[in-house]
């Protein structure tokens, strides 16, 4: 077993499928030769060849298009949006023909694509190369959206999304790309594509996030704990279909929800989880469920991006907030 | 000066507007005028139906329908041209070539009617459904058309699009993948002159829109539209040459959209009736007749008869669209996921439950 970093995992994932099913492979803007631009497909077209893993012309919109074709015809097309700014001429095959498909045509064609996104802030880099723009995709029926924080899921969750019969955007926080290692073992095991997980385990206070900002939510509980606070950090992982069931089991234990994320605040997911427990659990309740995120504008260029993210003195902030309440 | 680069767009018509030979050589399916006496009565019973498709709407037994009115040569000579292992990628008035590949005229009923059940046809299972944003489906027939290069099939993908439909990002980046990947891959543009209200003069200041192929590296070709003859012969030659590798095509067909562009349109608004009427001269129909007729192999008996069953047949259809009993609510839940979440259940149930109450 190797110790790997959460792009190696995705590479790794990549590499097992093209191993074991034929009709899997990888598109995209210089996924071939190249490796990717984060060397996510490093290696692959030299190990399975150029008609396993396609450079496409340069054209998110061919990208999307191709990828729905060879997915209602058979392949299982893994296409990378080179980064997440760049899926936006995606979304009209995303949303109109990836999503539909399946529904459209009633169970006759199906279309089991995965986009990879590399997603969100925090790594200086150029404009439109740092967006969190995973909510719209979870207001979509018929898409999955999952976003795995470490090497494991990331591994796991991505031969999930490969195998799985319907369209998935497979978010890919790439701030962490890099962060740490982790043992896992290329066994060709799939994670559920419909469940949180509970990442740290408390009684006092929820915290609830995803993504890279999973780090700054473990570093608060860390801190919390030193002031004898138990916080129980979930992992959303996978945003659509939400395991809204974990989050609420979690909550009826300790009463109080901070929801954190990186996306803006207005119309962003947390504001989905804040009204399901408004709905569910309004009587396990001690204190209003907040949420700390990215700030309703723009995230800006690099030298502020860094006070956009939420970071840990803001979820700190909120916690305490929260825990004011009797 | 030198060139760096030229070309030509050729133009095919075998049929004249008053069914005349134009004087071109026939091809070889052609020779035999009895082979034409299908597509002719395809394209009749085609008529007929969308006739009765629009006396339905406008009766309040079909929602809102997009006429093919003048398309019959473009459309049926595509669907002729196919393979049924072949995969056809149309827009969403093509119901000629649909017919030809086996898609019965009640489930477009259907279809028109407001039920999905109508994309579930009995023509290929392999065939993409009706496709509303436009030109979209020109870059799922290139995926398809990868997927068969991938996997070594001897098969074909063909998109059909409007002339409005070649001013899509969708359709110039589906040509550029056709060349880019050398793909067995065919974009029949029907050019029927209007796209809703805006004239073909007003999509492009391209001379023809069969040229827009060449900036792909395709093979280029406008036919007239309304020669079933020329529509089926141009077709067949770029399937062929998809087949075999030969690289993939663009063919505008040029024809004329005779109705408004849906039930929902009134085309008095926008265009001149002289040339509508003008435009009547050259339909598709009566020149095949023609052909038909001097060969010998039709005559004012057959095409009697074969309106009164055309009538019979579409009357059949028409009855059998209306048996059709409305979906249970539960239908929009079901296939939306090969394995649906807990909350989508959950709803489900309760949309249910109140078709109890």
């Amino acid at each position: 077993m190797a110790a790997v970093a959460l792009i190696e995992a995705i590479t790794m994932a990549l590499a097992h499928e093209l191993e074991h099913d034929p009709s899997v492979l990888v598109l995209g803007e210089d996924v071939g030769i190249n490796g990717g631009v984060f060397r996510a497909t490093a290696g692959l077209a030299q190990r399975f060849g150029d008609d396993r893993v396609i450079d496409t012309p340069l054209d998110e919109t061919t990208i999307a298009g191709l990828s729905v074709g060879l997915a209602a015809q058979g392949m299982r097309p893994v296409a990378e949006s080179q980064f997440d700014g760049f899926v936006y001429p995606m979304l009209d095959h995303l949303i109109c023909h990836a999503a539909r498909l399946r529904t459209r045509t009633r169970g006759r064609m199906t279309c089991p694509l995965v986009l990879r996104v590399p997603w969100g802030g925090g790594i200086r880099a150029p404009e439109h190369h740092s967006e969190a723009n995973e909510t719209m995709f979870t207001n979509v029926p018929g898409l999955r959206v999952v976003m795995p924080s470490s090497p494991h899921r990331a591994y796991g969750m991505l031969l999930a999304a490969i195998r799985d019969p319907d369209p998935v955007i497979f978010f890919e926080p790439k701030r962490i790309y890099r962060q740490y290692k982790e043992e896992v073992a290329d066994d060709g095991e799939a994670l559920p594509l419909d469940v949180c997980y509970v990442l740290r385990e408390g009684r006092d206070i929820t915290l609830v996030s995803w993504g890279a900002q999973i780090k700054e939510t473990l570093e608060a509980a860390d801190a919390l704990a030193k002031e004898g606070v138990e916080a129980e950090v979930i992992d959303v992982a996978t945003l659509r279909p939400l395991d809204f069931d974990t989050i609420r089991e979690s909550v009826a234990k300790t009463g109080r929800c901070v929801i954190v994320h990186e996306a803006v605040r207005s119309g962003g997911f947390g504001g989905e989880i804040a009204a399901r427990l408004a709905e569910h659990s309004m009587f396990d309740l001690k204190a209003p469920v907040l949420r700390v995120t990215g700030y309703d504008t723009h995230i800006p260029l690099f030298r502020l991006e860094m006070k956009f993210l939420p970071d840990l003195a803001r979820i700190l902030d909120a916690a305490r907030r929260t825990l004011a309440y009797d | 000066m030198s060139v760096a680069a030229s070309f030509e767009i050729p133009f095919l018509r075998y049929l004249e507007a008053d069914g005349r030979l134009s004087g071109a050589a026939l091809p070889a399916f052609a020779r035999d005028a009895q082979a034409l006496v299908e597509p002719y009565k395809l394209m009749t019973l085609t008529r007929s139906f969308d006739a009765k498709a629009v006396a339905l709407q406008r009766t309040g037994k079909l929602g809102t329908y997009a006429s093919c009115l003048g398309h019959e040569a473009s459309h049926v000579g595509v669907g002729m041209a196919m393979r049924p292992e072949d995969v056809l990628a149309l827009s969403y008035r093509e119901y000629g070539a649909q017919f030809a590949r086996g898609v019965q005229p009640r489930e477009v009923l259907l279809y028109w009617g407001g039920d999905e059940r109508g994309s579930d046809f009995s023509g290929p299972p392999h065939d993409f459904p009706f496709c509303v944003p436009i030109s979209t489906q020109c870059l799922h027939a290139a995926g398809a058309a990868l997927a068969f290069k991938l996997r070594g099939e001897a098969r074909c993908a063909l998109a059909m699009c409007g002339d409005g439909g070649t001013s899509k990002t969708d359709f110039y980046a589906a040509l550029n993948s056709g060349g880019a990947f050398n793909l067995p891959l065919v974009l029949v543009v029907v050019n029927n002159q209007w796209a809703i209200s805006v004239p073909r003069s007003a999509q492009t200041g391209a001379e023809t829109l069969a040229q827009k192929g060449i900036a792909g590296g395709l093979h280029c070709v406008q036919v007239d539209g309304n020669d079933y003859i020329a529509v089926y012969d141009a077709v067949s030659q770029a399937l062929q040459r998809a087949r075999d590798g030969q690289g993939g095509s663009v063919i505008e067909t040029i024809t004329y959209r005779l109705s408004d562009h849906t039930t929902a349109d009134d085309a008095r608004r926008y265009r001149d009736e002289a040339e509508v009427k003008d435009a009547w001269q050259r339909e598709p129909l009566i020149r095949l007749r023609h052909h038909l007729v001097g060969e010998g192999v039709w005559d004012e008996d057959k095409e009697k008869a074969w309106l009164e069953e055309c009538a019979r047949r579409v009357d059949e259809e028409v009855n059998a669209y209306l048996a059709v009993p409305p979906p249970p609510v539960q239908a929009m839940f079901d296939h939306l996921y090969a394995d649906p979440p807990p909350d989508l259940l959950a709803q489900r149930a309760e949309a249910m439950a109140r078709e109890v109450r």
